[in-house]
């Protein structure tokens, strides 16, 4: 073929954003490889970590696919007021901090919660959040609305026409449409959101601990923060990279879908039975779970919000600054990333999604130790780590967008000598301003409530407003934490919305 | 002067091969069926496609070694020949500065230039805001405002209407017909090389023929063209 390429675009910046990326995930792994502390092997805590992290894993995606099943079939078929704002609402989980959710499930579900105070009132014992059923349930409430999307959109994917043949021959629908998609979707959402719950890190330090309740990641902080055992902390990395690269090598083999696609809002016509009322009823539940524990926050988080101790705001303002460097950094590397194209620059996009915060922050701090003292360097890495940790999700927004400027204008910028820096500027970011918006926003949020290797590396000083917010909860300031808690989402949201409706403004056709 | 000199292009199991000269002013319609070759000539001689083999000449110097936006060519796509984010202005003045940062003076021309394609007073018109016919006449304003003397059109006004094509095809030939450019034009339509062209090259099945008067090639054509116009 002897097709030239285009090379339209700068090159420059596409190999740095890879470095960088190479750099935090197979450099950080290699770090962590060398200081490994290979000759005592695994002990006994570190084998029942790995069984407690597999295990929370399996059951926290087994629950929230099996519960997603009949919430995704009710609002495939359903059409009322308010199914398209709960359909957006399925999505909000992504982008909120996964501290305040759990200060939200911890008002609902925890001791001095609302379901113990009514179980206390009927006279029957209370139940403990802490340990594997708070973590399973902290993940099932961030997953269920994943795992629904996912296998909403597999329904909606069945074309009408095949609904209507069916109801014409009398077929039974589950037998034959239902079924056969929920085996093709079903497999792949279970793994998507099993290799999430193996990387959480911020669920199972609040709600996890203690010797039968301590993931790998877990265990990792421990040895960091508090044994200072580098050798182990090295070697616990390693194990939790390998758990995270089988199951990210099962997910790549299974899947190919958009967790945030759209085009979800029409509703599939049947004609065989099923009564609404069950079908409303799951619904009204999965949004009472959603909903409550989010309502509990700005319940409990209003009254103390004036009066919140100067540290907070300080932890407040480092967020801000933190998030938006690191969403800034994210786009710029999904820009170059997606412009340079191919298969090798698509393979590095999405190496961070096998990455664990842990796992890269404990080579980071190796590689620094020696050379600085790490607390000092907190906000840089968490700004690096938050960004790459983003780059997946904004070059699945960009990507395709960038692709077809490509293709519709690559050839009439390449006549006119529009190439390099003038065609990034007058071509490429004014028409992908609309994906660069959603991915600035998705990348300024999630670095927002980033709960992971800033824990790891900062000290009183560097203490970003998720970490606050979990020092204050450590501390039993329950209301000061809602306070913060209210602020974080309120600012995470604010963040997205700002970056989105930017890239919303004046977009043209 | 454009000579195409033993010029092989191979595309897959496609072979295209060229040996013409065609002079340094005029317009030269490009005729023959579909798949015959045309856009594939085009695209190499603008910088899309690599020759296998041969030499393109233009006032003497090999075109093949330079990127798209440094040979002496102007093009006109199908589709997609405007920036739909840029005004009628900014899209003009590409063709003048592919930075965009033009001067008073050349502000100026791009204005005259719009004035002269019909288009006066429309400067800050985005595309979405112009008619389908507008629009080729912003492409025409920029390939007219650039120094670029081989312009290349690759049916750049096909999804016009009858009239609108004709009257695009006139405006075309009266602005460049009578300047210093070398224009090559694909088309299907006899109607529209007798409308403007001096003389035809015939692509068919991978073979660019030398050029030959229009008229006398519509008037006793040759096997293959007769079997393309169905006479």
């Amino acid at each position: 073929m002897a097709q030239r390429a285009l090379a339209i675009a700068p090159g420059g910046p596409a190999f740095a954003a890879a470095g960088l990326v190479l750099l935090l995930t197979l450099g950080t792994l290699a770090a962590v490889v060398l200081r490994a502390e290979w000759s005592g092997g695994l002990a006994a805590a570190d084998w029942a970590a790995i069984r407690f992290t597999v295990l929370q894993a399996l059951l926290s995606a087994g629950i929230s696919v099996v519960l997603a099943i009949p919430v995704a079939r009710a609002l495939a078929r359903r059409s009322f007021r308010g199914r398209s704002f709960l359909i957006t609402l399925l999505g909000a989980p992504f982008i909120l901090p996964v501290i305040v959710a759990v200060l939200g499930l911890l008002a609902v579900f925890g001791r001095g919660g609302v379901l113990n105070s009514a179980f206390t009132w009927v006279g029957l014992p209370p139940v403990s959040i802490f340990g594997l059923q708070g973590v399973v349930l902290a993940h099932v409430f961030f997953n269920l609305p994943l795992a629904i999307r996912f296998i909403l959109q597999g329904w909606l994917s069945i074309p009408s026409e095949r609904f209507r043949l069916a109801a014409t021959l009398n077929a039974p629908v589950g037998r034959l449409l239902e079924w056969p998609m929920l085996r093709a979707v079903v497999p792949s959402t279970f793994l998507v959101i099993f290799l999430i719950c193996l990387t959480s890190f911020a669920v199972a330090l609040t709600l996890g601990g203690g010797p039968r309740a301590t993931t790998v990641e877990l265990a990792i902080y421990q040895a960091l923060r508090f044994d200072f055992d580098l050798g182990r902390a090295a070697l616990l990395a390693v194990v939790q990279f390998g758990l995270c690269i089988g199951a990210a090598a099962l997910v790549w083999r299974l899947t190919g879908r958009d967790p945030v696609g759209s085009g979800m809002d029409r509703v599939v016509q049947r004609w065989d039975g099923g009564h609404p009322s069950a079908d409303y009823a799951w619904i009204a539940a999965t949004a009472a779970f959603l909903l409550i524990p989010i309502l509990m926050i700005a319940v409990r988080g209003v009254p103390g919000l004036a009066d919140m101790p100067q540290s907070i705001w300080a932890a407040t303002f480092r967020s801000v600054v933190v998030a938006s460097v690191s969403a800034l950094l994210c786009v710029a590397m999904a820009l170059a990333l997606s412009m340079r194209g191919g298969m090798v620059m698509s393979v590095i996009g999405v190496l961070p999604l096998a990455a664990s915060s842990l796992v890269v922050g404990t080579g980071a701090f190796l590689i620094l130790f020696p050379v600085m003292q790490p607390s000092g360097a907190a906000l840089p890495v968490t700004m690096l780590v938050n960004a790459s940790f983003a780059l997946p999700f904004a070059l699945r927004a960009l990507g395709p967008a960038v692709d077809q400027v490509t293709a519709d204008y690559g050839r009439l910028g390449a006549s006119l000598g529009v190439t390099g820096w003038r065609w990034v500027r007058l071509v490429v970011l004014p028409r992908v301003r609309k994906p660069l918006g959603f991915a600035a926003g998705l990348a300024a949020a999630l670095s927002m409530g980033d709960l992971g290797v800033i824990a790891l590396f900062a000290g009183q000083s560097e203490e970003t407003l998720p970490l606050a917010m979990y020092r204050l909860m450590g501390a039993y300031r329950m209301e000061t934490a809602a306070s913060a808690a209210l602020l974080l989402v309120a600012l995470s949201f604010l963040m997205f919305w700002l970056c989105d409706t930017w890239g919303r403004k004046d977009a043209d056709a | 002067m454009l000579t195409l000199e033993d010029l092989v292009i191979a595309q897959g199991d496609f072979r295209l091969t060229a040996d013409i000269t065609l002079p340094a002013a005029g317009i030269t319609a490009l005729m023959g069926p579909s798949g015959g070759g045309k856009s594939t000539l085009l695209a190499a001689v603008a910088g899309f496609l690599t020759p296998t083999a041969g030499r393109i000449l233009w006032a003497g110097q090999d075109l093949v070694a330079h990127p798209p936006g440094k040979r002496p060519v102007a093009i006109l796509f199908q589709d997609n020949n405007l920036f739909p984010h840029l005004t009628a202005a900014q899209n003009v003045g590409l063709g003048l500065r592919p930075d965009l940062r033009l001067s008073t003076k050349q502000k100026e021309q791009v204005s005259r230039t719009l004035q002269r394609v019909g288009l006066g007073g429309m400067e800050d018109r985005k595309p979405a805001a112009l008619s389908g016919g507008q629009q080729s006449r912003v492409a025409l304003a920029r390939v007219l405002v650039s120094d670029r003397d081989l312009v290349l059109l690759d049916e750049p006004f096909a999804a016009l209407g009858p009239a609108l094509k004709d009257e695009m095809l006139d405006l075309l030939k009266e602005t460049l017909g009578g300047s210093e450019r070398t224009v090559i034009m694909v088309t299907h339509d006899p109607d529209d090389a007798r409308r403007i062209s001096d003389q035809t090259v015939l692509v068919v099945e991978g073979e660019v023929q030398p050029p030959q008067p229009t008229e006398e090639l519509l008037a006793n054509p040759p096997p293959a063209l007769s079997a393309y116009l169905g006479t």
